[in-house]
């Protein structure tokens, strides 16, 4: 998967989370990580290139097919999509059974069988086949990130897109995701992940980009990012991540 | 929950004492001391012993007003009213009818001016928002009197029950449009973007994301507002719908008795909202779930 932005611009009010963002990656790239400071624009990013979200200025291609900029080509485009949040973004009123056939059978016209056959499936493979028919107040946190994961991964997407997933969990269920993740990197899933969990990067990321006030100040391979970044900024960021661990 | 005794169960419904939180000074104290019971069964004590406490809050009551009622020298007629009995009756039907016909309008109104409010058309907006603002500012009675005389007047309908239906459905409506606003914008913009996020468009998100959570939250609400209604369709008699104040009225004066009627009458009421207040209590609860 080759993706490629040129001078993306998305603004609230008057802050411009995004700034004329424009990179590329190598035309193989399978697990993209956005790396950099807080409140640098890897959320925006990763939602703009999600189509969750479409940019004011700018364009962004993935393997040369141009992004839309309407609501409803944006709509049709993230269907083909998978996002995972920070937050545990299950629906609260429905089971984890529910929170995956309900998309299921709405927007990707399953059959109720189908859909449930799928969504127990998948739920069995991320560990939680005893807690179908849990709401998600009555998960932890891990359990619920997992679900969530379960949710995005059920229409089989195109690209699974993961925004920050680990930064509301303690480090045991940070553990548990991540060892999800890896999996699905390793079984061929095409990912991008905005993410601070620098050491899991370095291991599963194929390609880094680094964003910090808004603009990309690095592209490359995760290799040569993590081993000689190009920018202060980007070293300035590796070394405070590493500090203490 | 099993326990020995009384004496040791009435104990649970105290109130907690900042003692409690403290096992060492709890058991110092002789009031705490013996107290087995969480705090949540203090809360909701069993079914047997609630009978209890409203049957005793009840004689208190009663005595209470026979106490107030004997006080003051009235010379009670009920024969005089008991007459007018299938009048009363009619009164009652007419008004229950009339107060869910309302209440079906109200709901479909308000559910609509909140929508109204929600559009994307700036116009539309400010329609809806108009509407609620004026209807909410100005009293019922000058609605009816000028929806009925003038309006319906105008455009020549002359069914003062279904004129009187929509007037009051309409007023409640304007109340609903804002408490369903509030249940809907009480839904988070997390929830909102992990619909889009799974492909939801609008409608979808309205469907299965946002009303079934907003329902939970507009439920205490709605009821306040459907038990406001029941009761304001006694102002209904101004345009001459003769529903049960408007008999009772009618009753008393025929009857040469002052206040007789006015019992029956809140008790008719009652029949009607406690059940009400109820069955939106049960509703929560099959509602609920953490969040």
């Amino acid at each position: 998967m080759k993706l490629e932005t040129h001078a993306v611009t998305k603004r609230y009010g008057a802050h411009a989370a995004l700034d004329g963002a424009s990179f590329s990656t190598g035309d193989e790239a399978r697990v993209i990580a956005l790396l950099g400071p807080s409140g640098g624009g890897k959320s925006t990013l990763l939602r703009v290139l999600g189509s969750l979200l479409v940019p004011d200025e700018g364009s962004i291609s993935i393997d040369a097919r141009t992004l839309p900029h309407d609501e409803d080509g944006a709509l049709i485009e993230r269907r083909a999509n998978g996002f995972v949040f920070q937050g545990y973004n299950l629906f609260p009123h429905l089971t984890a059974l529910q929170n995956i056939t309900l998309p299921l059978r709405e927007v990707h016209s399953m059959s109720e069988t189908q859909a449930t056959q799928r969504a127990l499936e998948l739920l069995h493979r991320l560990g939680l086949e005893t807690h179908e028919n849990k709401r998600p107040s009555q998960l932890s946190g891990g359990q619920q990130q997992r679900a969530a994961i379960a949710r995005a991964l059920a229409p089989k997407p195109r690209l699974l897109l993961l925004d920050e997933p680990t930064s509301a969990l303690d480090p045991v269920m940070t553990g548990e995701v991540l060892d999800v993740i890896r999996e699905l990197a390793e079984a061929g899933q095409s990912i991008i992940l905005a993410t601070h969990e620098i050491s899991f990067a370095r291991n599963v990321a194929d390609w880094v980009v680094f964003l910090a006030a808004g603009k990309v100040q690095e592209s490359s391979t995760a290799t040569s990012f993590f081993t000689k970044p190009q920018t202060a900024l980007a070293q300035q960021y590796l070394e405070g991540l590493s500090k203490y661990r | 929950m099993v326990s020995c005794c009384s004496w040791k169960r009435s104990q649970s419904s105290w109130p907690k004492s900042p003692a409690e939180n403290h096992p060492g000074k709890a058991a110092l104290s002789g009031v705490i001391h013996g107290n087995v019971l969480s705090a949540k069964s203090a809360s909701t004590p069993s079914t047997p012993r609630r009978a209890l406490y409203a049957l005793a809050l009840l004689v208190l009551v009663s005595a209470a007003f026979y106490a107030l009622f004997s006080a003051v020298e009235y010379h009670w007629n009920w024969s005089g009213v008991w007459k007018y009995r299938t009048q009363f009756g009619i009164g009652w039907l007419i008004t229950l009818g009339v107060s869910l016909a309302a209440m079906l309008v109200s709901v479909l109104l308000g559910f609509l001016l909140m929508l109204g409010n929600r559009a994307y058309w700036e116009p539309v907006r400010m329609l809806s928002s108009g509407v609620v603002e004026i209807v909410r500012g100005s009293p019922l009675l000058v609605q009816l009197l000028i929806g009925y005389y003038i309006v319906a007047n105008a455009l020549r309908i002359d069914q003062p029950l279904l004129v009187g239906l929509l007037l009051l459905g309409a007023f409640h409506a304007a109340y609903l449009a804002e408490i369903f606003r509030g249940a809907v914008e009480s839904i988070g913009a997390s929830q909102l973007e992990t619909a889009r996020a799974v492909g939801f468009n609008t409608q979808q998100t309205y469907r299965y994301v946002i009303i079934p959570q907003a329902l939970r939250r507009a439920l205490p609400g709605t009821t306040g507002q459907l038990v406001s209604l029941l009761k304001d369709s006694s102002l209904l008699s101004v345009i001459g719908i003769e529903e049960l104040v408007q008999k009772v009225k009618i009753m008393n004066s025929a009857s040469y008795t002052a206040l007789e009627g006015y019992i029956p009458l809140a008790i008719a009421y009652l029949i009607v909202t406690l059940p009400l207040s109820h069955l939106a209590r049960r509703l929560e609860r099959r509602f609920a779930y953490e969040t």
